[in-house]
């Protein structure tokens, strides 16, 4: 009934058996349309399970707006809102073609992505690159500025790591920059200062021995220097492609991605392959910034939660104390006990990422989604908060839940299709 | 107006001012208020909140700016105190637990790994389930939850009986496991008596009575009120009486149960008749006449524990234990005084009482009865406060004061009442303060009785030890000086009631005559029953977290189980869980 596999227990183990011996490199930085053929048309990718235009938050449908200036098919905002609404862009999840996108998660094929190869399983995952804080594309916001810092992007930041990894030869071990920041404070979602300084300290020689043009290494530099989260797209690539390697086992109740789109949010499970079990999102709850409040927040949005499916993010809370006060006012109790109880959701620890606020327990591994129904504790995710309309940006940060229907749809289906249960 | 303080190079995390500035927010007479780190970004941040004051001009990335909005300007301090105050105490209280918490059974497993015994107290719907997952685990269980059916004890038991494994429950009230209070339990010497009981506050009062009389307990088993029952024939029983037997430290054993069916009773009685260690039983409610061979038949639980204590000291058994002891108070009654109220927080206390009051009236009390009446009779009433109908959405008294108060003003109020007899439960689990909480009532009713010139006279028994954590001396001198009688037993204290009524029981002589001869029972005990009598426990509490308590002041380790019920109740999400095992 489980292929080769005598019981759920033993399919789930082999598929968390992938998850511990993948071995993700960071291996270029490419243009999106290089990598992923869909985007040599009019198409986008968005964050989330599919989505319609019109169902899209405000941040994502400026995100939308400002791919399409950038890609050039219009030449203004309303001509561009037009042509979206005409239904003339495709839209396509990015997890559907091996990518992940941060917040709106809104990718074209002029984008540079960052290249993360599994070398356990061969294959690959791509995510845009990091853009830093305030006016931001993945927040919903298309102003010049914004295209500005696109295309210097696609014109200097990728070519120039790119040139950089390929200077390095073989690319940049992932996993071996993970393990050592979760031990100096990262969690991989809400805090990745660690992990940015850890590659800005991996990659600047190599970015010093290319041929480009000493003000572009500068600039590129002092991008990643001034960038905290930069590591967090890279931590996205690299967990996408070790997930999509473990869901080759097609058998199980192991969570393989979990992803939201603004109004739905998705999980997928390795026995129900590519089906995506959906329930209406949750909206985050956190601190803001002066002048914004819980009333401005935007619904969930991001492929980002793929860190969590990985195990780290909110999960991975006890690792770092620095951002723990966004669960709420409390201290190490609340962290320690926000990753024990994701733990009781949880198969096994991930010998790899050993946290050493954790009595040196690895982080959290294997979400099995019948433990979720049966304890009824929805997974955590640690998230930015958008403002709910385009263009604001970051207004706060905070936690949000993974919606239990998800989970109780996906056991549901997975029990009908082994014929255990009839259908509802 | 916008007032500013600088405080300089006091630097701190930009999350801990958001919190305070959203505590400082909630203050009377503040209509904005902000707090950040005088960066260049956060001047701009306030600038965008028109809360940007020339003060801030000179403020640096690690001076911490205040810049309040209010219309008074001695709010100002009020904050800046507040402001010192939150800064001061941002450590967080920890409180550590001697035992961690989990929401499931196999994080509680992970945890305990030696986990040998369930505690269930979850919603009765559930506990059979939850039961079997401990059982799935190779775990003893002792099911406190009642409501379960009479068909899931039955699956339950047999299915522990095939594994090697006990039982107590459901319904099991108290437990004594290698010296761990489980549940509602006294704390008490360790000894020589093992006890085996189908009722919570009979196992209470003979293992209380035991040790005041100096002698100690090996373990007391629960085994639920249902066990001799035929349609579960005496599963926890017999195998409990096997454990006992086998346990090296255990002389004697006790036995405590209501009369069983005639074929169950009939197994029972073989089983005793078979062990190589004396065995004193009280079925309660049958008077017997005589010791039958290995057995020792008590009439009260006084008694009871009586005869345990003279067997494993190696005293001479007497032909009766029951008679009172004590000096009968004199008392002043109107000519219409004539009756007791017996009004009990534990079941089986109150049934010996009505048991004692009938033989006393020469009165058939074995009748049905209106639901919480244990006698109903001639205007002498016992009622089972802790029953069912009286526990609806209320706590029970044992833990809680008001509906025994309440039938005290009920019971005073009826003419006839010349007396009031009560029980008074101690140990782990209840009130902590029971005898401080009655004694307003009490002295209520004995004013008001007062002011129409007559007495009512409150006769009690206290259950417990000088070891349980209400400190059995205190609760006895508190009753005491509110002019309750006391007396060492329940049957002590109903025959002290009866005896201020001019009214006695006929004393039984028992002797020992030679049992019926019948084939010797083949005792076997598992190696997991046999490591519950001899190893502390390690014990996974399933529902309510005061069991914990007990638990761990006496040695035994306790994971808490959060219990929730699975899949929130979702019966198609239980059913699909089920299956996907």
């Amino acid at each position: 009934m489980y292929g080769q596999y005598k019981t759920i227990d033993e399919a789930n183990r082999a598929v968390i058996d992938k998850v511990v011996s993948s071995a993700p490199f960071l291996v270029d930085v490419v243009p999106a349309k290089s990598v992923i053929q869909e985007l040599n048309g009019k198409v986008l990718l968005h964050a989330g399970p599919p989505i319609k235009w019109e169902n899209m938050t405000s941040p994502m449908q400026g995100s939308c707006i400002g791919a399409t200036l950038f890609e050039g098919w219009a030449s203004n905002a309303d001509e561009a809102a037009k042509m979206l609404e005409n239904g003339e862009i495709e839209f396509i999840p990015c997890h559907h073609v091996n990518a992940v996108g941060p917040m709106g998660g809104i990718t074209s094929g002029s984008m540079p992505v960052l290249v993360a190869e599994n070398r356990d399983g061969g294959n690959q995952a791509y995510c845009t690159m990091n853009e830093g804080i305030g006016a931001v594309l993945r927040f919903g916001a298309y102003s010049d500025e914004v295209l500005k810092r696109l295309a210097w992007f696609r014109d200097v930041l990728g070519p120039t790591l790119s040139k950089a990894i390929k200077v390095k030869g073989d690319g940049l071990n992932v996993n071996v920059m993970m393990a050592k920041a979760i031990t100096m404070g990262d969690e991989f979602h809400q805090r990745n200062i660690a992990g940015s300084l850890i590659f800005l300290k991996e990659i600047t020689p190599y970015i010093l021995k290319t041929d480009v043009a000493d003000s572009d290494k500068q600039d590129v530099i002092q991008f990643l220097a001034d960038t905290d989260q930069y590591f967090l797209n890279i931590a996205m690539a690299s967990t996408k492609a070790v997930m999509d390697t473990a869901r080759e086992i097609q058998h199980g109740t192991v969570v393989t991605a979990m992803c939201r789109n603004g109004y739905e949010f998705g999980i997928r499970i390795a026995g129900m392959g590519d089906q995506w079990f959906t329930a209406p999102v949750n909206t985050p709850q956190g601190l803001f910034f002066t002048g914004y409040d819980q009333d401005l927040a935007c619904p969930d949005m991001g492929d980002s939660a793929i860190t969590e499916t990985f195990g780290v993010g909110g999960f991975a809370m006890i690792a770092a104390p620095g951002v723990t006060r966004f669960v709420g006012a409390g201290g190490m109790d609340d962290a320690v006990n926000t990753s024990n109880d994701m733990m009781e959701i949880c198969i096994d620890h991930n010998p790899n990422f050993s946290i050493p606020t954790w009595d040196f327990k690895g982080s959290a591994l294997g979400i099995d989604a019948r433990k979720v129904v049966e304890t009824g504790i929805e997974p955590i995710i640690n998230t930015g908060i958008a403002h709910k309309e385009a263009g604001v940006g970051q207004i706060g940060a905070g936690t949000v839940r993974a919606p239990l229907a998800c989970f109780e749809k996906a056991i549901d289906a997975y029990a009908v299709k082994l014929g255990l249960i009839d259908p509802q | 107006m916008l007032y500013t303080i600088v405080k300089q190079n006091s630097y701190q995390d930009s999350v801990n001012l958001m919190l305070l500035t959203n505590k400082i927010s909630t203050m009377d007479g503040i209509n904005k208020v902000q707090i950040m780190m005088g960066t260049p970004a956060n001047k701009d941040i306030l600038k965008a909140a028109d809360l940007y004051t020339e003060e801030l001009e000179g403020a640096a990335s690690n001076d911490m700016c205040i810049v309040v909005d209010t219309d008074s300007e001695e709010k100002i301090q009020e904050v800046l105190d507040e402001t010192d105050n939150y800064l001061n105490n941002q450590a967080i209280a920890s409180g550590k637990e001697a035992f961690e918490t989990v929401r499931s059974w196999d994080k509680a497993t992970k945890e305990l790994p030696g986990a040998n015994l369930a505690i269930i107290s979850t919603p009765g719907q559930y506990a059979a389930e939850e039961a079997e997952k401990a059982l799935d685990r190779d775990m003893h269980v002792l099911i406190f939850s009642d409501n379960v059916t009479v068909e899931d004890e039955r699956r339950i038991k047999e299915k522990a009986h095939d594994k090697g494994l006990l039982v107590m429950g459901p319904d099991c009230g108290t437990a004594v496991v290698s010296g761990v209070p489980l549940a509602f339990a006294n704390v008490m010497k360790t000894g020589k008596i093992g006890v085996i009981g189908a009722s919570g506050t009979g196992i209470q009062e003979v293992t209380t009575e035991i040790d005041r009389l100096g002698a100690g307990i090996s373990h007391a088993i629960g085994t639920g009120g249902r066990d001799l029952n035929d349609k579960i024939g005496a599963i926890t029983m017999l195998d409990g009486i096997k454990a006992l037997a086998q346990h090296s430290q255990t002389e004697v054993i006790t036995l405590i149960s209501k009369p069983p069916a005639k074929e169950v009773r009939d197994e029972v009685v073989q089983l005793l008749q078979s062990l190589s260690k004396p065995v004193v039983a009280i079925f309660l409610g049958e008077e017997p006449h005589n010791h039958e061979g290995n057995v020792y038949y008590a009439n009260t639980l006084e008694e009871t524990a009586a005869i345990a204590v003279d067997l494993v000291k190696g005293n001479p058994i007497k032909p009766n234990y029951n008679r009172l002891q004590a000096e009968v108070p004199a008392v002043t009654l109107k000519p219409e005084q004539k009756t007791i109220k017996g009004l009990y927080s534990g079941g089986t206390l109150g049934y010996e009482a009505a048991t004692l009051i009938s033989s006393g009236l020469n009165y058939d009390n074995s009748g049905a009865h209106e639901e919480g009446y244990l006698l109903n009779a001639n205007g002498f009433q016992v009622i089972d406060l802790g029953d069912d109908i009286y526990t609806q959405g209320k706590p029970h008294p044992m833990i809680d004061p008001d509906t025994r108060i309440q039938y005290f003003q009920k019971a005073a109020q009826d003419e006839s009442t010349a007396i009031i007899l009560f029980d008074l439960v101690l140990g782990y689990g209840s009130h902590e303060d029971m005898a401080g909480a009655l004694i307003p009532g009490i002295e209520k009713i004995q004013k008001d009785a007062q002011a129409k010139g007559k007495e009512i006279y409150f006769v009690a028994s206290v259950c417990g030890t000088d070891q349980d954590p209400q400190g059995i001396d205190e609760q006895k001198a508190k009753l005491e000086k509110a002019g309750v009688i006391l007396r060492d037993s329940n049957n002590q204290a109903v025959l002290t009631a009866l005896a201020m009524l001019d009214i006695q029981i006929e004393e039984v002589q028992k002797e020992l005559v030679p049992a019926t001869e019948t084939a010797t029972v083949e005792i076997t005990v598992s190696e997991a029953i046999q490591k519950l009598l001899t190893e502390k426990p390690n014990v996974v509490n399933v529902g309510l977290k005061k069991f914990t308590e007990a638990i761990t002041a006496n040695g035994g380790r306790v994971v808490q189980y959060d219990w929730r019920p699975v899949a929130g109740g979702n019966p198609r999400m239980r059913q699909i869980l089920s299956v996907l095992r």
